[in-house]
């Protein structure tokens, strides 16, 4: 796919003239007419589904920073005024905040398919890198953007966070004071948060660009997992204008109806009420939640019983995702033909949404409620910050034990030689399939 | 185009005058690159008005036996609260219990002649949520966010907090006043 040659050819004299001067038009010609694996099932839609999350964020922020204030004494009216008085400001504001929870939808299956498929296999490793630097510029994007409304939340939320930093031994107290302009949570702060959110969008729009250009260096991956030989391209793709366009518009209009259901009947299901009372510096919600999108990660944070300990796990946990393709020792890059691992990707996927769960909990209730239970250590062993520790261990057991050992021990199923041969000759052929060795194919 | 007009004269590997101005230009641009950005970064700094709110007084005989009051300082919550003569004897009495992390006597945390009076900063020293008074299992404060829980002299006891609430710098000014910061 890298040695795509194009094929535009420019046919008005405008065209012409722009063609020797700037070929964006042919940049763009070429780009639709990519030879695509024909394979490519709805997991390879959100790659399209999150562009458009992006653009939609980047839209409608824009918009809300003209009627927004970044300023402690009116950002929270300024934001009521917004959903009140603004026209169309309601539907703009609940597009951008319900917008979040979707981006992080699709970026979480985006992530979870590139996982199954082992998308961050050789020669993809920038790909996925890239990948999680976006990642992380989005959920640092998020918290900044959570706080700007200045309500309890808000407020509390980027105490409980900034003050992870605060953690780091030595340094990390005087970069808490840098970080915030001031002793506490402040003006200082709203306005750096507003000025750094409205920032790292463009950043992430830069990340995206490379991202898509190391993808298109490498090629795409595929359910079947294999490099398509060249001599084999014109059969095994097809060109990604029109068959994808329509196959991404297609999930793209699902995923909109589902995004849509939520900001005109369901506004507010992912946020919480405390966050329309205004941040009031002397009093503490009674129970700190970040957003459903960050409770995996503050679930980590809370397993571990000292605070910088629980700092590092934290960010490990995001950190290790760079690693990825250097875990991960098996040959084979789909799942589909590694039923070892399928198991256990499962069950990482269950882990995931656990720990998701254990982060909105109070770490002392208890996970079945009336069941008697034993003091392990520190807590009931009948109690989220059990169950949440159990989970953390998976989570990096996972990465750091189960990808190393597995891929060396399992017996990987057979792979087809092309990505054609599964459809055209059924399970019996299979069998006849040339041994699994995907480094001799690519 | 520059081996036609220099000539390398030197045996491989030797430094040049020309490597020497390489170095020294690369060496100047990178330092003018750090003058201009720090800056950048030290404007994040707190600024003068910012540090300029540093100091607050306060008339403790406002606060009655058993109460607290919440004052601001520096933008954080600070507990003034005028302890009883039970929750005294108890922290007294607590001064060598093992459980303590950051090890201190009520007295290190109180000045003399005001032992009743302990001044604190209101917030946790886990993740700085504010610790509400009288639902711990020590007979001070508890922190609802991590569940950390301290006693009437605001020193850690149980829960992920790593230090005890921290005493502020303050003296009495004038009989029952405090000056803070």
């Amino acid at each position: 796919m890298s040695g795509h040659e194009s094929t535009y050819v420019p046919k008005t004299g405008v065209e012409k003239w722009l063609d020797t001067r700037l070929p964006i038009v042919r940049f763009g010609a070429d780009y639709l007419s990519l030879p695509t694996p024909k394979n490519l099932n709805y997991w390879y839609t959100f790659g399209a589904i999150l562009t458009i999350c992006l653009v939609t964020q980047i839209a409608t922020g824009i918009f809300l920073a003209m009627h927004y204030q970044p300023n402690t004494a009116m950002a929270f009216a300024s934001v009521e005024r917004i959903m009140r008085d603004v026209n169309g400001g309601w539907l703009i504001r609940y597009v951008h905040a319900n917008g979040a929870s979707m981006f992080f939808v699709a970026v979480y299956i985006h992530m979870l398919r590139g996982l199954y498929y082992g998308s961050y296999k050789a020669p993809r490793e920038m790909i996925w890198i890239l990948g999680c630097v976006i990642f992380f510029l989005m959920i640092s994007t998020a918290f900044l953007g959570y706080v700007l409304p200045w309500g309890q939340m808000s407020y509390w939320g980027a105490e409980v966070i900034t003050n992870l930093i605060g953690a780091i031994p030595m340094i990390g107290e005087p970069v808490l004071i840098w970080l915030r302009g001031g002793p506490a949570i402040d003006n200082a702060t709203l306005n750096r948060f507003f000025s750094l959110h409205y920032l790292l969008p463009f950043v992430i729009f830069g990340v995206v660009v490379l991202h898509l250009w190391a993808l298109h260096t490498a090629g795409q991956n595929n359910p079947v997992g294999i490099l398509i030989p060249k001599e084999r391209e014109a059969k095994d793709t097809i060109p990604f204008h029109p068959y994808y366009t329509v196959k991404d518009g297609f999930a793209l209009l699902v995923f909109l109806m589902m995004f849509a259901v939520f900001v005109f009947f369901m506004p507010n299901a992912l946020g919480h009420a405390d966050n329309y009372i205004p941040a009031n510096p002397l009093q503490t919600p009674a129970h700190i939640v970040p957003e459903w999108y960050m409770l995996p990660f503050y679930a980590i944070l809370r397993a571990i019983p000292d605070k910088f300990g629980g700092v590092v796990a934290m960010f490990g946990s995001i950190g290790v995702l760079f690693i990825l393709p250097w875990l991960d020792t098996s040959k084979v890059r789909s799942m589909r033909y590694r039923p070892t691992m399928k198991i256990f990707f499962l069950i990482f996927v269950v882990v995931g949404l656990i720990l998701g769960w254990c982060g909105g909990q109070l770490p002392d209730a208890q996970v079945v409620p009336g069941m008697p239970s034993f003091t392990l250590i520190d807590g009931q062993l009948n109690s989220y910050l059990w169950l949440t520790r159990l989970a953390t261990l998976y989570y990096f057991a996972f990465f750091f034990v189960i990808m190393p050992f597995v891929g060396l021990k399992e017996t990987p199923l057979k792979i087809p030689a092309s990505i054609s041969e599964p459809v055209l000759s059924g399970p019996l052929a299979m069998s006849g399939a040339v041994p699994a060795d995907a480094e001799k194919k690519g | 185009m520059a081996e036609s007009v220099v000539t390398n004269e030197h045996p491989e590997g030797d430094a040049t005058r020309r490597d020497f101005i390489h170095i020294a230009a690369g060496a100047a641009a990178v330092g003018a690159g750090v003058m201009m950005v720090w800056p950048l970064v030290n404007s994040m700094n707190p600024a003068a008005d910012t540090l300029a709110l540093s100091t607050v007084e306060f008339d403790t005989s406002k606060v009655a036996e058993g109460m607290q009051i919440v004052i601001t300082w520096q933008g954080k919550p600070v507990f003034v609260r005028n302890r009883t003569a039970a929750e005294l004897t108890r922290v007294i009495a607590d001064n060598d219990a093992s459980d303590l992390k950051e090890r201190q006597t009520d007295q290190e945390r109180t000045k003399v002649g005001h032992e009743p009076m302990l001044i604190v900063i209101g917030s946790c020293t886990h993740l700085g949520c504010i610790p509400t008074f009288g639902s711990g299992d020590y007979g001070g404060w508890f922190c609802p966010c991590h569940g950390s829980h301290y006693d009437a002299s605001g020193r850690i006891r149980k829960g992920p907090a790593p230090k005890n609430l921290v005493v502020p710098n303050y003296e009495f000014t004038a009989g029952s006043t405090i000056r803070i910061g």
